[in-house]
């Protein structure tokens, strides 16, 4: 494993504080509260939290949630443990996989590579939130071509297609194969996936 | 009992044969599908296991202490003891269980093991280096000759002279060096399981593509019996061929549960997965052979060797030459035993190696007469072992129209350049048996006409679920929507492993049997209340008719409301695949490559890959094609890109990532056709399995495809930019 040990061993705060401070989740885990409050993105910016867990107020797929995370917690772990939202799947350490990926304040990313900390006050969406009972087209395209096998990768790159073709709503089959190469699938989907997401192009309707 | 068990005849099914979304589809698509990764009961901890550094070494002292005082670690279990010896890098020593992964990632830190190295061997390219270091086993050897010795004389002897005779009288005789290397299976979804007890009773939601098999290889280590242990999979995230077997670690997290009484989640780690939890065996071969003026292979003498990593063996004689075998053969395999972890089947075994050690020095006679490629592969058809000879003739005539193979070829190396960049054209045939194993299937129907199937089989990615639903309706004249399929539980009726692609036909056999079987028992009420002979009657469009008086019918629902109170129960066996002939085995199949190369970086693209494949009777080729497709990219992925990278000294797995392990994406495949091949012939023979075949030949094509594209064999794959560069210099240099 590459490194999901942040802590150099001891448990100290001093370390904790000086990894939180060396890191990207630095600036929302230092405009976090301490104590017994639901610490939102406010301005309280002299305060640190941790190294126990502090609650935290997520927005994911629209709804606000309250969990209690680490200051270490990946946002990968808080979806899946604490908000029971397995869609997005640990496959790599890094985001070389595309398997965790989310969408946060409309951009897709890695949700193993992001603490939940630092997501307070963003939009987060997972692919859960294209599925119920009017599924987005994307899912829809993949189910009717078969963009799936063994399905694992599958959820990251429903994400994946969604964030691409919201971003590039008439993409060519070339533009798609240049541009969607974040995810992998190790059974073999890419053909199925291509299909899929020219579908959607060319107006897969949603469920 | 249904009086004969069989398929509808070709062109009557309602449902079978015809594209069908997957019945799960939506809930992979939208994360609503719970893998063993994803089941989370309450309490649960997580855990994870310390990996040996060493490729080689004897634990010395391991001590725990530490980790257990980390904050949030709950658990620390040693999986190996002082004394132990330890054969690969990533054998787990010991596991941690906490309550967050950076607490368990703490606690593993924490752990302190003493080792003392041994020697350390990994070449399993270098068969010198390996008989040095006495890493070789005896060689397996078999020799046929068209000749028989005397019988006074010396066998060795004779086939020496005899085999150097029939290379002297050859008219083109090619003598060549090529390999594969190891490759890793590298599941998605790594190895592990969810334990939970109840009581004295074990819950294992375990990633395992044999869920009927497992549940005592949890029981013995446990000292439990296998009716203890229930054995849960709803959806795997790979398999490949290296989730058949309970491993260590997966007994240890039920043990860790059962210490400290809360459920444990162990999976493994992306680099512990790659460098312990399969790979396929390395194969290299140096390789003698003489053919007539046509490209008619007369005689292969060959030597191959390889590795299974720590447990001695190497790719099977028994597959060189591959699916070709001319009159006059001598083979010998060598096994090695190196520093690395023991290799898994690995999708098809022992066959994507023969075929990538043996067809591509038949293209290579080609290559040396200046023939089609195809030509070469069509008059060495005779020879082959399977009598599939006519399937390989009709299928590569689809294959050659769909890559339009006559206009693009060229000679080896004679085709046009664009610049620095050259193309060509590869082709190559496989086999596989694919018949199905032992399954048993209940089939329920309520009362108020609802419809169950229920085994113990697993979803490896093939549309199990989508199958026996689609067989289930079938015989019942029922919609897809009607039925309810559960697999996945060890408590269910027995079903085959998903290996050796037995499960499509496995698993139609036994739901066929039973569904008719069930339907024979409603008919027979039917009959009465309708005052007609059962036989007489047929189940389609949902409802139970008379066979040509479509008004003495009763529907469906009220067929069923016939049963009274209780549901009906029958139960289909299935035990050997020759007793009925709703499956079969044995396939054949065709592909060709096209690519381009860049002889100034060494870079190949696929450009066009062509597969046709037989499977007899096909019950849904929508998911089929998906397992074709995926077949040629796993092959793409093993001819231009996957490699284990070892260190030779320290023996050390140095692209045990997703980052470094380089496989394909989106954007590296190319355009890719499949074709099923199901001629009335096929059809009859009933269901044979899939997953295997399709995946054997993309080596050897691709191969061929740039040894056609530059005039040099690149002899071992992957073919990486740096070995297309070398073999062209040294192709410069002779
Ligand atoms: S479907 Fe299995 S990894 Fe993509």
């Amino acid at each position: 494993m590459a490194d999901q040990r942040p802590f150099s061993g001891g448990g100290s705060n001093v370390s904790r504080r000086a990894f939180l401070k060396g890191s990207g989740a630095a600036a929302a885990a230092t405009a976090l509260a301490t104590g017994s409050g639901v610490a939102e993105a406010a301005d309280e910016k002299s305060k640190l939290v941790g190294p126990g867990a502090t609650p935290i107020k997520l927005n994911v797929n629209g709804r606000e949630r309250v969990l209690p995370v680490e200051p270490r917690t990946t946002l990968l772990e808080a979806l899946r443990y604490k908000l029971n939202l397995t869609g997005a799947k640990p496959v790599s350490v890094d985001d070389s996989s595309g398997a965790s990926m989310v969408i946060i304040n409309g951009k897709p990313a890695s949700a193993n590579t992001v603490f939940a900390i630092a997501c307070v006050g963003k939009k987060i969406q997972t692919v859960e939130s294209l599925g119920g009972d009017k599924p987005d087209a994307v899912p829809v395209a993949f189910l009717h071509n078969d963009a799936m096998q063994c399905g694992f990768c599958t959820p990251g790159f429903v994400v994946a297609v969604r964030a691409f073709l919201d971003k590039n709503p008439k993409a060519t089959e070339k533009q798609i194969r240049e541009g969607l190469n974040s995810n992998l699938c190790r059974c073999g989907t890419y053909a199925n996936v291509i299909m899929a997401a020219v579908e959607v192009v060319k107006g897969g309707k949603r469920g | 009992m249904a009086k004969k068990y069989s398929w509808p005849e070709r062109g009557t099914a309602s449902l079978i044969g015809k594209p069908h979304d997957r019945i799960d589809g939506m809930a992979k698509a939208t994360g609503v599908a719970k893998y063993t990764y994803d089941v989370a009961p309450e309490r649960m901890l997580l855990a994870r296991v310390l990996g040996c550094p060493h490729a080689h070494c004897k634990i010395k002292s391991i001590d725990l202490s530490g980790a257990e005082k980390v904050p949030g670690v709950v658990k620390a279990m040693a999986m190996k003891v002082e004394g132990n010896e330890v054969r690969w890098e990533g054998d787990p020593i010991a596991a941690v269980a906490g309550e967050s992964e950076a607490a368990v990632a703490e606690g593993l830190k924490a752990i302190k093991v003493e080792y003392e190295a041994l020697d350390i061997f990994v070449k399993d390219e270098d068969l010198a280096a390996a008989e040095a270091a006495k890493r070789t086993g005896k060689p397996a050897k078999n020799t046929q000759l068209e000749k028989e010795a005397p019988d006074d004389a010396d066998e060795e002897k004779f086939a020496d002279e005899e085999i150097a005779r029939l290379l002297k009288e050859s008219d083109v005789v090619v003598e060549g060096h090529y390999g594969i290397d190891v490759i890793t299976h590298m599941c998605l979804e790594p190895h592990g399981a969810t334990c939970q007890w109840d009581g004295d009773k074990l819950n294992a939601y375990l990633s395992t593509q044999n869920v009927s098999g497992t549940a005592g290889q949890f029981a013995t280590p446990l000292g439990l019996t296998a009716g203890d242990v229930t054995v849960i999979c709803d959806f795997i995230g790979g398999g490949f061929g290296s989730k058949f077997q309970v491993d260590n670690f997966n007994v240890t997290a039920a043990k860790i549960a059962k210490e400290v009484g809360r459920p444990v989640k162990l999976m493994l780690d992306r680099d512990i997965e790659l460098k312990t939890a399969g790979c396929r065996p390395s194969g290299y071969i140096n390789v003698k052979i003489g053919a007539d003026k046509n490209g008619v292979v007369k005689v292969w003498d060959s030597e191959h060797w390889g590795t299974f990593g720590a447990t001695l063996g190497g790719v099977d004689q028994g597959v060189i030459p591959y699916v070709f075998n001319p009159k006059n053969r001598r083979r010998r395999a060598i096994p090695i035993i190196t520093n690395a972890s023991p290799s898994r089947a690995w999708r098809a075994p022992n066959h994507p190696q023969g075929s990538a050690m043996t067809q591509v020095a038949y293209d290579d006679i080609a290559g040396k007469l200046g023939l089609d490629s195809y030509d070469v592969f069509l008059r060495n058809l005779p020879t082959v072992s399977n009598e599939k000879q006519e399937i390989y003739k009709a299928e590569m005539e689809i294959a050659a129209k769909l890559m339009d193979w006559k206009a693009k070829w060229h000679a080896h190396g004679k085709g046009p350049a664009k610049g620095s960049v050259v193309s060509g054209l590869g082709m190559a045939i496989h086999t596989w048996g694919g018949g199905g194993q032992p399954s048993n299937t209940n089939i329920t129907i309520h009362p108020d006409g609802a419809v169950e199937a229920t085994l113990g089989s697993q979803d490896l990615g093939t549309g199990t679920r989508t199958v026996i639903a689609l067989v289930t309706a079938e015989t019942f004249g029922l919609p897809l929507s009607a039925v309810k399929v559960n697999i996945g539980s060890s408590k269910y009726p027995p079903s085959a492993a998903s290996g050796g692609s037995v499960t499509i036909a496995s698993v139609s056999e036994s739901t066929r049997r039973a569904a008719q079987d069930a339907l024979r028992q409603v008919n027979d009420l039917v009959a009465k209340k309708l005052g007609v002979e059962a036989d007489t009657l047929v189940a389609k469009d949902g409802k139970i008719s008379v066979e040509g008086d479509a008004k003495k019918s009763l529907s469906w629902k009220d067929a069923c409301s016939l049963l009274g109170m209780m549901p009906l129960e029958v139960k289909g066996e299935f035990k050997r695949r020759d007793d009925q002939g709703l499956s079969s085995s044995q396939v054949g199949g065709v592909q060709m490559a096209e690519v381009e190369v860049d002889k100034d970086t060494g870079v190949v693209r696929m450009r066009k890959f062509v597969m046709v494949q037989d499977m007899g009777l096909v019950i849904n080729p929508k998911t089929a094609k998906s397992q074709m497709y995926g077949a040629a990219i796993m092959g793409i992925s093993y001819a231009l890109f996957e490699q284990r990278i070892m260190d030779p000294t320290t023996g050390v797995f140095l692209n045990a990532e997703i980052a470094d392990y380089k496989l394909p994406r989106l954007g590296d495949i190319g355009e890719i056709v499949v074709e099923i091949y199901e001629p009335d012939s096929e059809y009859n023979r009933g269901v044979v399995g899939l997953g295997e075949p399709p995946v054997i030949s993309p080596g050897a094509t691709i191969s061929n495809a740039v040894c056609n594209a530059l005039g040099v064999r690149v002899p071992v794959l992957p073919l990486t930019p740096k070995r297309v560069l070398d073999a062209l210099a040294k192709a410069r240099k002779v």
